[in-house]
Parts: C-alpha cells; sequence; structure tokens
C-alpha cells in the first residue's frame, strides 16, 4: 500500500508535457467534465464524489461532497473558490499542480462548479504566486478559446467562467471565511460562522471553496468511478494525497501516496532519511501548526490518515511533514512558529492578537539563552490561556508547537534556561 | 408574535423573543456578561472573547425527536467542550448558560489579561478613567499583577488626531472595532477602518477630512477604553468630578435628549462651567445618539460676548441701565405703540418665552410673526404624527416619504431613524431635485425641478383620485409619481417629513399643504405612525407655531407698517442686510438677544436674556413632542429668561403675566391652548424603563451615554386625532419665471453654516465652509468659470463674492445657495453670476 503505479494527481511526472491543453486532452482529459455537462445531472456528479469518500486536502479534512451538498439551492447564484492561498510552512503542493497539472486541477474546479451550478468560479491565489496566477490565466484563456469555458458549453445551457486573484500576503486568508473577505477586497478577517460559506459566502451568495488538491482529485474519480477511488487509502480517509517532505531528509519533495502510508515509509523509503549522523527526533506534520510527534518506533509506524496522526498527538492538517533531527533544540524551533504566528495574526481576536505577541516575546526570550524556567512555565500558561478562546483555527494552531514542545521535550528547555527564576 | 424562548441563565430562567442573543438576554434579568466589542445597538462579531460563557443543551433522542431525561426526570443536559461567545448565540429553547462557573471566570481573567498586555495602563491621566469598561472590568475580572515583561510592550502614537474633532490614542485602543462598525453599520458613514494586522492593527481614517461623519463623537462614547476622545473633551476633566444635568439639544427640531456634564473649576475663574454634551437614552427620539452639531455647538451659550446688562440708546449709543428702568421704558413705548406692535422671534426660544411673548402681544392687539423661513406648522398641529409615533416602530408595511430636504443635512438624527426604519423594510420614497445621501435607502426616487416642489406632491394625489387640482403644465405624472402613489394609499402606516431645499416661504406654505392633503386623501392622518412632520429650520418651531406665531408673508412690509418692533431670538439684519433701511425706519425697536446682534445695534432697547443652558423650559419636537429641559450652569447676572423679561414688561404695562418660573407659565399654556391640556412639568418628567438598558454601572454594554432619568416628554396629538378632519384646501402653484441669462438660485441647508449657533464653536468652526455657490460643469463652463474661483454673484441690488464650487448631481440653470453662508437668498430668486477672480493653482 506504499507505492502507486500510477500518479493520481502529479500525473505530470508520468506524462511529459501535461500542462499542454493537446497533451492533457489525449490523456483524456476534459472528457470527464463534457460528459458530466452534457450527460449528468449536477447531483449525480455530487454523489460520485459522495460515494468517493474524497476529504479536503486543505487540512481539515472534511468530506467534499458533503460540504457541495450543503450548498443553498434557493440563494443565486452561487460560486465556487479555489483555495490556492498555500500558505502553511512547509506546504507546497499545490503550487507543484498549479506549474506542472494545471488542467486537471482546472478540470476539477469546472467539474465542481457543474455540481454545485456555479457559472463562476475564482482561485484566490497568494501574492507570491503571480507567476503561477499569470500561468493559469493563459491555461485558461485556451480553455474558452477551446470551448471548455464560456457560453453554452457542449452545446448546453450550461456556462462558466473563471478568474484567478491573487491575495496581498496573508496566511489567514488561507482560512476560508477570511479568504472570502479578502476576495470581496476588505481586510482579510475571518467572518463569524455560522453562517458557513455554503450559505453565505462570497458576495452573500451560496459558495463552495475547496482546496487545489481536492479539486485536482475530481476529473479522475468522475472518470474511474468512486470504487476506484476507494482502492487507494483507508476507509475513512480514502485516495491518495501529496505530503510535502522538508526538514533535515535526504530527499525532501512532494510525494503522492495513499492516505495511510507511514511516517517511516514517507521518511525513509521515499525520503531517503536522514543525513549521515543525524537522528530524527520530532516531526511535525502539519506545518507550523502542528504539535510536535516524538519520533518513537511506535510513531514513525503510525499511518498517515485523518484517524491514525491524532492517536500520536497531532493533526494530519494539510500533511506538510518536517522532520526535526536531534541537532535542533525545539525551544528554536518554538520560537520561530511563534515569530511567524505573531506575524500572521490577523488582530481580530484577543487571544490570538495579543497572546502571539506575548509568546513570541517569551519564546524568543527563552531561545536567546535568557530566560529562566519561570518563563517557560509562564509561555505554557500563556499558551494556555489562548487555548479554547479565539475566533479562528489559527489561534488555536499557534499553541500546538509550543505546548507539545514543552511537554515532551522539557530537556530541551531545561538545558537553555537558568535554573534561578 | 415572535416565538418566545426559555432558558437558563446562572440558575435564573429568562424568556425572551426567538433571535435574543445570550448577552442580551442576561442583561433582561440583571445578570453581568461582560464585554468589549459587543453593542446592543450593533451587529455581534464575537472578537474580543470576553463574553465567553459554558452553554449547555439538552440532549435530544435522534430516534424519538423527545429529549432525553436525567434519572429525576430533569432534561439531560450536554455541555460541549469549548467556551462560547455570549454574545453571539441566539437563545435556544431549554439552554443553559453558566457565567459564574471557575472555567468561565478563568476565562475572563485571561483575556482581560491579554488586553493589558497591550494597553498602557496610563489611568491616571485618561479622560476615560472613571467611566471606564477596560478599568470596571479589570477590576471585577482580572488579576492584580502583570505578568507581562514591561519591557516588550508597544508603544504606539497617543494623540492622532483623526480630523479635527477626533484623537486616537492608538496605545488605548483595544481593537474592539466599536467605532468602525458604528460608522460603517449605524450611521453608514465608513470613513475609518482597521489598518495593519496582528497586533499591529490600528485605527485610521481615510476622508478627507478626517473622520468626515456628523456622527463621529457616539464613537467616543461607545469607545470601551480611552482611546477614543473628542478634541472639546479631552483631558478637560475626569468623569467623577463632574456632575450631569438633563437638557434637550437646541440645535433643530428633532429635540435629541441630552446630559451636560459640569463642573466649577479653577481655570474658569471658580465658575460653573460645561465640560461636554452627552446623549440622554429616549428611544423615541435619539435613542443613545446624537450629531457632532449638537454635541459640541453649545459653546454658543457661552461666549465672552454674551450680553451683561440691558441697554438704552442715549443718542448714537447703548448705555447700560438697570432692569427696572429697561423694562419701565420698554412698557412705555408698548403702551404708546398700542396695536402698531409687531412681535418678530424664532423658534429658538421655548414655548414659554413665545407664549408670554404672543400674550403681550394680543394684549395690546398688536401682531406677532414667526422669523423663518417654512410654512405648515399649522397643518402638522392638525395633521402631524399622531401620538404614540415612533420611527422605531417603522417597519415593512410603512412608507416615508421626505420631500424636498437634504434629510441629513437639516436633522442628522431623524436622517438615521428613516434609514434604520428603511432597513427594517420601511418603503422610502425619496423626491428632490438633487440626489442626497438619503437616496442610498430609498426603494423609490422621484426628481423634479426646484420650484415644482408641491406640483410633485399634487400630481400624486391627482394619479389616485378624481379631485384635480391645477397644476403648472411642465409636471406630469410620471411612472415614478404614480407608483409612489399607490405605495403611498396602499401602505399601512405613512410619515411624510417635508424639508425645505430650495423653498421660501411661500413655497414651503404650498408643499406643506400639499403634502397634508396626499395625507387626507390616502387616510394616514390621526394615529400612531402616521402624519405629517416639518424638518424645521430651528429646535421650537412646532412649539411657536402651537404657541400662535405665523411667519409674515412679507416680513419687509410687517416692519414698516410697525411703530414699534419687539425681536426676540432673531436677527433679521444680521441675516439679510438689505433690510438695514427698513429696520433703521422703526420708530421703537426692542431686541431680546444673547448677544449684540447686527440687529441689536439697530435697537433702542436692548434686553440681555439667557440661553437654554442657564434656565428651564420646554421645547416641542418636529414630531411634537414637548420635552424639558433644565438649568445646567448658574445664569449670568444681569441676564433673565425670555419669558421672564416679557412677563415683567407685561406686568409693567398692565398685562397679567407669569414671570416666576417656566412651570407656571407652562400652567397657563396648558389651561389656554387645547393641545397642551394637561401637560405639566411634572408629567413631562415621567420615564419608564428602556431598552437597551445603558448609563448604569455597566458602562461596557451600551457606552458611556446616560440613562434618561429626567422625562421622556410627551407627544401632543394632533387634531385629526381627536377627532377633528380638517378641510382639503388646494394650494396655488406658481411658476418661478428666469430671465435669460440668470442662473435660479435656490436656498439648502448645511449642517455646520455661520449661524450663531456653530460659528462660536471653536471646533465646529473648522468644518465650516468658505461661502460658496454651486452649479453644475455645463454651468460653470458657460460662467467660463472653474471649481474653486471666485465669483460676484448678483441679486438686484446686492452683488457678494463667493467661491464656486461645481457638481456633476445638480440641476442645469440652477445655482445652489447654502443658508447662513454669506449669500442672503431666502427663497428661489433669478441671480447673475460672473467670474470675479481665478483661482490660483
Amino acid at each position: 500500500m506504499t507505492e502507486i503505479k500510477q500518479y493520481v494527481l502529479l500525473r505530470h511526472r508520468d506524462v511529459p508535457g501535461l500542462d499542454q491543453l493537446d497533451v492533457y486532452r489525449q490523456e483524456g482529459g476534459f472528457a470527464a467534465f463534457q460528459q458530466a455537462v452534457t450527460a449528468m445531472q449536477p447531483g449525480q456528479v455530487t454523489d460520485v464524489v459522495k460515494a468517493s469518500g474524497l476529504r479536503g486536502r486543505g487540512g481539515a479534512g472534511f468530506p467534499t461532497g458533503m460540504k457541495w451538498s450543503f450548498i443553498d439551492n434557493n440563494n443565486w447564484p452561487h460560486y465556487v473558490v479555489a483555495n490556492a492561498d498555500e500558505s502553511e510552512p512547509g506546504t507546497f503542493k499545490d503550487r507543484e499542480i498549479m506549474e506542472k497539472n494545471p488542467f486537471q486541477f482546472l478540470e476539477g474546479l469546472a467539474l465542481c462548479c457543474y455540481a454545485v451550478q456555479a457559472n463562476a468560479a475564482y482561485i484566490y491565489l497568494r501574492g507570491e504566486f503571480w507567476q503561477q496566477a499569470h500561468f493559469l490565466d493563459a491555461k485558461i484563456a485556451e480553455m474558452e478559446a477551446a470551448g471548455l469555458l464560456g457560453e453554452h458549453l457542449f452545446g448546453t445551457e450550461y456556462s462558466l467562467r473563471i478568474y484567478t486573484h491573487l491575495g496581498a500576503g496573508a496566511y489567514i486568508c488561507g482560512e476560508e471565511t477570511a479568504l472570502l473577505e479578502s476576495l470581496e477586497g476588505k481586510l482579510g478577517q475571518p467572518r463569524l460562522r455560522p453562517p458557513f460559506p455554503p450559505s453565505f459566502g462570497l458576495y452573500g451568495k451560496p459558495t463552495i471553496v475547496n482546496n487545489v488538491e481536492t479539486l485536482a482529485n475530481l476529473p479522475l474519480i468522475l472518470e474511474k468511478g468512486a470504487a476506484w477511488y476507494r482502492t487507494y487509502g483507508t476507509d475513512k480517509s480514502p485516495g491518495v494525497k501529496i505530503f510535502s517532505l522538508s526538514g533535515k531528509v535526504n530527499k525532501p519533495g512532494n510525494y503522492e501516496l495513499p492516505l495511510g502510508t507511514t511516517f517511516r515509509q514517507l521518511i525513509f523509503q521515499h525520503g531517503g532519511g536522514l543525513p549521515e549522523g543525524r537522528q530524527i527526533k520530532a516531526i511535525m506534520p502539519a506545518g507550523a501548526s502542528s504539535s510536535l510527534i516524538v519520533a518513537t518506533e511506535q510513531a514513525l509506524d503510525t499511518p498517515m490518515d485523518y484517524e491514525s496522526v491524532p492517536s500520536v498527538g497531532a493533526q494530519l492538517g494539510s500533511a506538510s511533514v518536517i522532520v526535526i533531527d536531534d541537532s535542533v533544540n525545539v525551544a528554536w524551533l518554538i520560537n520561530k512558529t511563534m515569530h511567524f504566528f505573531k506575524h500572521e495574526s490577523c488582530g481580530k481576536c484577543t487571544p490570538c492578537r495579543d497572546g502571539t505577541y506575548w509568546m513570541m516575546h517569551l519564546a524568543e526570550r527563552i531561545a536567546g539563552g535568557e530566560a529562566s524556567w519561570a518563563d517557560v512555565e509562564l509561555l505554557r500558561e500563556v499558551a494556555g490561556q489562548v487555548k479554547g478562546k479565539c475566533f479562528c483555527a489559527l489561534g488555536e494552531f499557534s499553541i500546538e508547537a509550543v505546548l507539545s514542545s514543552i511537554e515532551r521535550f522539557p530537556a530541551d528547555f531545561e538545558q537553555i534556561t537558568h535554573k534561578e527564576a | 408574535m415572535t416565538k418566545q424562548i426559555t432558558l437558563t441563565i446562572d440558575e435564573k430562567q429568562v424568556t425572551v423573543p426567538q433571535g435574543t442573543l445570550v448577552v442580551d438576554a442576561a442583561k433582561k434579568i440583571g445578570i453581568d456578561i461582560p464585554v468589549f466589542c459587543y453593542h446592543p445597538k450593533m451587529e455581534p462579531v464575537g472578537m474580543c472573547r470576553m463574553c465567553l460563557v459554558e452553554v449547555g443543551r439538552p440532549v435530544i433522542d435522534r430516534t424519538t425527536g423527545q429529549a432525553v431525561l436525567e434519572a429525576d426526570g430533569t432534561p439531560k443536559v450536554q455541555f460541549g467542550p469549548k467556551l462560547e461567545t455570549a454574545c453571539t448565540l441566539p437563545v435556544s429553547e431549554g439552554m443553559v448558560v453558566v457565567g459564574m462557573s471557575d472555567k468561565v471566570k478563568a476565562a475572563r481573567k485571561d483575556v482581560v489579561e491579554f488586553l493589558l498586555t497591550s494597553h498602557p495602563l496610563d489611568c491616571p491621566v485618561c479622560d476615560k478613567g472613571g467611566e471606564c469598561p477596560l478599568q470596571n472590568l479589570t477590576m471585577a475580572h482580572g488579576v492584580g499583577e502583570s505578568r507581562f515583561n514591561y519591557d516588550e510592550k508597544m508603544h504606539l502614537a497617543k494623540h492622532v488626531p483623526l480630523g479635527e474633532l477626533i484623537f486616537l490614542d492608538r496605545e488605548r485602543c483595544i481593537q474592539c472595532g466599536r467605532c468602525v462598525r458604528f460608522q460603517a453599520e449605524v450611521v453608514d458613514d465608513p470613513v475609518i477602518g482597521f489598518y495593519q494586522r496582528g497586533r499591529a492593527i490600528q485605527i485610521a481614517t481615510f476622508s478627507e477630512p478626517g473622520f468626515d461623519s456628523y456622527f463621529s463623537g457616539n464613537t467616543t462614547d461607545i469607545c470601551p477604553v480611552g482611546a477614543l476622545t473628542t478634541a472639546d473633551f479631552r483631558f478637560g476633566a475626569r468623569p467623577w468630578e463632574m456632575r450631569a444635568t438633563a437638557s434637550i439639544c437646541a440645535q433643530c427640531p428633532v429635540g435629541c435628549n441630552i446630559t451636560f456634564n459640569i463642573r466649577r473649576e479653577a481655570k474658569s475663574d471658580g465658575e460653573i462651567v460645561i465640560k461636554r454634551t452627552m446623549p440622554r437614552q429616549n428611544e423615541q427620539v435619539n435613542e443613545t445618539w446624537i450629531c457632532d452639531k449638537g454635541r459640541f455647538a453649545y459653546h454658543f451659550t457661552e461666549g465672552k460676548e454674551r450680553l451683561t446688562a440691558p441697554l438704552i440708546r442715549r443718542g448714537d449709543d447703548l448705555t447700560p441701565v438697570s432692569w427696572d428702568e429697561a423694562i419701565e421704558f420698554v412698557a412705555q413705548a408698548l403702551r404708546d405703540a398700542g396695536s402698531d406692535l409687531l412681535t418678530l422671534a424664532s423658534g429658538r426660544l421655548s414655548n414659554e418665552d413665545l407664549f408670554n411673548l404672543r400674550s403681550l402681544s394680543d394684549a395690546f392687539n398688536g401682531k406677532t410673526a414667526l422669523y423663518t423661513h417654512m410654512a405648515g406648522g399649522d397643518l402638522t398641529a392638525q395633521v402631524g404624527v399622531g401620538q404614540g409615533t415612533n420611527f422605531a416602530d417603522l417597519g415593512a408595511g410603512s412608507v416615508i416619504l421626505v420631500v424636498a430636504s437634504d434629510l441629513e443635512e437639516e436633522a442628522p438624527i431623524w436622517w438615521l431613524r428613516v434609514k434604520q426604519a428603511a432597513e427594517r423594510g420601511a418603503t422610502l420614497i425619496v423626491a428632490n431635485p438633487r440626489p442626497t445621501k438619503t437616496d442610498r435607502y430609498a426603494s423609490q426616487k422621484i426628481r423634479y425641478a426646484y420650484g415644482n416642489e408641491a406640483a410633485t406632491v399634487l400630481a400624486m394625489i391627482n394619479a389616485l383620485s378624481a379631485k384635480r387640482p391645477e397644476l403648472p403644465g411642465k409636471v406630469q405624472a410620471t411612472a415614478e409619481i404614480k407608483n409612489a402613489a399607490e405605495t403611498i394609499k396602499n401602505a399601512e402606516n405613512v410619515i411624510a417629513l417635508f424639508g425645505s431645499e430650495g423653498l421660501g416661504l411661500e413655497g414651503s406654505a404650498a408643499l406643506a399643504q400639499a403634502c397634508a392633503n396626499l395625507l387626507l386623501v390616502t387616510n394616514h392622518t390621526g394615529r400612531a405612525n402616521n402624519g405629517l412632520i416639518g424638518v424645521w429650520p430651528r429646535a421650537n418651531e412646532q412649539g411657536a407655531w402651537d404657541m400662535g406665531l405665523r411667519p409674515a408673508a412679507d416680513l419687509k412690509a410687517a416692519l414698516a407698517a410697525a411703530k414699534m418692533v419687539y425681536v426676540a431670538a432673531a436677527d433679521p439684519l444680521g441675516d439679510d442686510p438689505a433690510l438695514a433701511a427698513t429696520l433703521g425706519e422703526v420708530p421703537f425697536m426692542v431686541v431680546q438677544e444673547l448677544y449684540l446682534t447686527e440687529t441689536a445695534k439697530l435697537a433702542d432697547v436692548v434686553l440681555p436674556a439667557l440661553p437654554f443652558t442657564e434656565r428651564e423650559g420646554s421645547f416641542t419636537s418636529g414630531e411634537r413632542r414637548v420635552q424639558r429641559f433644565y438649568p445646567a450652569v448658574l445664569p449670568r447676572p444681569q441676564a433673565r429668561p425670555d419669558y421672564a423679561i416679557t412677563g415683567e414688561i407685561a406686568r409693567k404695562a398692565g398685562v397679567d403675566a407669569e414671570t416666576d418660573s417656566a412651570a407656571r407659565v407652562m400652567g397657563r399654556i396648558a389651561a389656554s391652548l387645547p393641545d397642551y391640556a394637561g401637560i405639566h412639568y411634572r408629567r413631562l418628567a415621567q420615564v419608564q424603563e428602556q431598552w437597551p438598558i445603558v448609563g448604569r454601572g455597566d458602562l461596557y454594554y451600551g457606552g458611556t451615554g446616560y440613562e434618561n432619568k429626567q422625562g421622556l416628554g410627551v407627544q401632543l396629538a394632533p387634531a385629526a386625532q381627536q377627532g377633528q378632519a380638517p378641510a382639503l384646501t388646494w394650494p396655488q402653484v406658481a411658476e418661478i419665471a428666469v430671465p435669460e441669462g440668470s442662473l435660479l438660485a435656490v436656498p439648502v441647508t448645511v449642517l455646520y453654516d455661520q449661524g450663531i449657533t456653530v460659528s462660536t464653536s471653536p471646533l465646529l468652526q473648522t468644518r465650516i465652509p468658505q461661502p460658496y455657490l454651486t452649479v453644475c460643469p455645463a454651468e460653470a463652463q458657460r460662467l467660463n468659470a472653474e471649481a474653486g474661483d471666485l465669483v460676484q454673484v448678483s441679486l438686484g441690488e446686492q452683488a457678494v463674492k463667493v467661491t464656486l464650487r461645481v457638481d456633476e448631481n445638480i440641476p442645469a440653470g440652477v445655482a445652489l445657495a447654502p443658508r447662513s453662508l454669506g449669500l442672503p437668498i431666502f427663497a428661489p430668486a433669478a441671480i447673475q453670476v460672473r467670474v470675479a477672480q481665478k483661482a490660483t493653482v
């Protein structure tokens, strides 16, 4: 179960030139979209996706088909937004899809639009992805020229336009409601939920927000069927997933593997293990938002799926696996993550705005060797005060690394703090 | 009827309408759930996290749909793993809210601690200290000691002017966003916003001039810290040093309930002075808001140049004399003049003042004239809004018609109330020759040419009924007019507000009559939430009509015909220099005033009066609500209340009158005017519970606005509500002829003008524009002029130089002339305009 014979998402690695429209179509591209538009009811598309068990790849793992079925059909128009904000430190999977296999993503987006009967879709890209946005614009233009986007698609009444939109450099805009605010031209801050986007989304209209990788799964699910898709992965986490592997490994990069692949397989079999002389110490499976997993034998043998990772005290999230070796003091690491979260807090809610600022200063003092154990205790307490009180997940995730580090690697902190308060 | 929901909060049961938020449900039963970002008059946002509570919900068996019961038969309640924000959570049946648990207490402590890490704790020098929600909630829920390293505090700018009126202290700001949301949601002036993010997030203004809104001062009341302060009050006094005195705003016919905060202070030579104006809650009038004019313009009452003694003309000079001498002098003149007396007074005076003036004049068979540019106060007494009218009750099914009014400029709080009614679903019909801010909420808009105000309303009647008043040929019953007429006919409630956009007295009279007729033929009079409202230029203009004063159709002729003129609270010469010769010829003129006005300089006797801040009295608002104001500060020695001066003169002249107290004058008013029967000061001082609760110990909730303990006033019943059906009379509508080569100058109202009640406020002076005239781009081109040029405006024999403004929204052939801003234009008039000096670039 650790190998896939043919790529599902990173198919460009099998097929040279897949980013060219003619090549993509030769490989069966857009057949699924045409089939859906000409021969399927929108609800049937949703049913196939539901049956496939596909779960959102942005991090939360919410069942995609179920999300689509929440769309409010008494309020029109509908919108679909592709979340290409890819901002979690250590995550770089969507970028490869958009750069190398753009049509599969765009076809997936089109399928989602048809399923929820949206006639306009927006791709919200992080500001640094301006080259990718221009690239996608060109691909969208090619699709329009080829009659794959526009009015009366395939001779039906269905029409669809896709637009790209660049963000202005905020991590929070990966959160779907902050993304919608930003897309509307407002300050990127999350919205109060409920109502959720499927009932009140872009410009107050029912909206589906899906991650790029999620959408890229759709053409093959529609083409080959839900049962085929379920041959990958586990029962509750079916399918394949791109794991972005980074940190202290010999072969960092994106690895498309079935969900349920173990950490050991990813890091040692595919990623070539750690450089010589280095021992694995900890794993952050979901970027900066992760708890630190102690790299025990048992942890390494844990399957990477939505259900199993929590058993070792973390979340699968966006599956950006960062490997930390024994040369790293985790106090240094949380100083990094706290600087990140302090910088990226949107400022809307008190615990995150003021908590990340406070924790950053504490972490900085601790990492700089200027703190006592009392400061470590204080850091843990402050993190505890943030926990469970934030407006959105960003604030809640900002403390994962802090709390897990202090709990699981106390020696690292003892080593660099003064004994006296 | 909204469904009622019963829930339990801290072991107390409460039943509230569906949709109520937990935080409000708690407040209703006296339970405090602390908040910073939530405000009962705004949509919840859940940002500050101070209101976190434990929430349990009854467990429902999914198969049966029935509540699962505990062994003892009580419903089983399941508590969620996380605390929830009470401010964003609507109540649900059987919900159990716990705000007293250790977990909740810890959460409140935590949130306060977070807020204080970013707060300078400069309470000893902060204006909010003593009435500060952050201070109070820190005392109640915070810890005594800071664990935050002081050296790591952010230091930010502490004196950031968001324009001339409001200052921002960035260190004190706790980013609750109340001010931003108030400006965007409540008053629709989204001129401030958040800038930056995270701990660096801050309030910024992006209008020119900064914080350009007539409602900006309210943000300082709802700011839960000392981040926003008014330039007027900042560093002026500590809250606990001040006493609160109730008053009524004297600036416009809305009649906002206000509180003056006063203190005796060394820097004012030991005098008791007003330190600030605050809103006083009256949910039927101004809710908890006031406009900036009402907040800052009180300074007109305290000028150093106020009159300090009665003056009598001796040759060219006005010489101070005793009151006895002055009163005797005037009484003698009265006896000499007899019925050749003309009393000219404005709606700036109280009911009591105007009643005494009227009584005095009547005793001598003299004439009275109301100094105004509007007519129709007799009609509002007949078909005005019915007793029990409240804009807050208007929603779907109701229609509000606004004719010839730039409502936000003429009566800002009415604009706000109308906006809110429209947001609740009321149909707003706006008829005006040019777009105004009111249009944003209008479901129907009617544009007519200046001069066709009454004809447009009459055309609505024509569209409905067989009665066909004569109309000028130009006015057609357009689809818009027919549609509006049908909407009005079919509405449950209709309130019509008529203003003075582009109108003189004559046009105003025709418009008022036309509006009254429209309401009569569609049967929208004589009951609550129906009827006519005049958007009067002065606070007590309705009261002046009720006291029997009427405008003079030809003021100049009336002045010329009188042997004695008694002017009170009016400055005709200051407003219109063309009256100089006429007033100079008046054989005997008495002026009763606060200041030595242009008119007073020509007087034979000048009598120093007291402003509303130094005495008692009552105003009748445009909604015909009689409201009491109280003395805020001690009267200046030598000056007296208007009613007392007039009463003394009357007695000296042998006429029975009250002089001792305003309350006794009100007794006479009630006895002689049927509409005022039963009105007395004790009744005007009655209050009842209002929602939301503000101004008590819980300043965190509604802000620092004041609770109303001094009276909500009494709304009068119009004649139509007393069973008297006024007869229809049809106004004559004349067209205005404009000679070739001339422009039609039309007077319009702007909130900040050069009137004495505005220009004497140092703060508002910065917002008063230079005198100007506005034309459309085509007219500017025809004049070979550009915006900013100085132009000479010729009107008959007068010529005035003003700055030209260009606005594409103004019709061709028309020039907008703001009232009290340098141009003596009181009614539509033909003017010639030419460039006097090109603007320097």
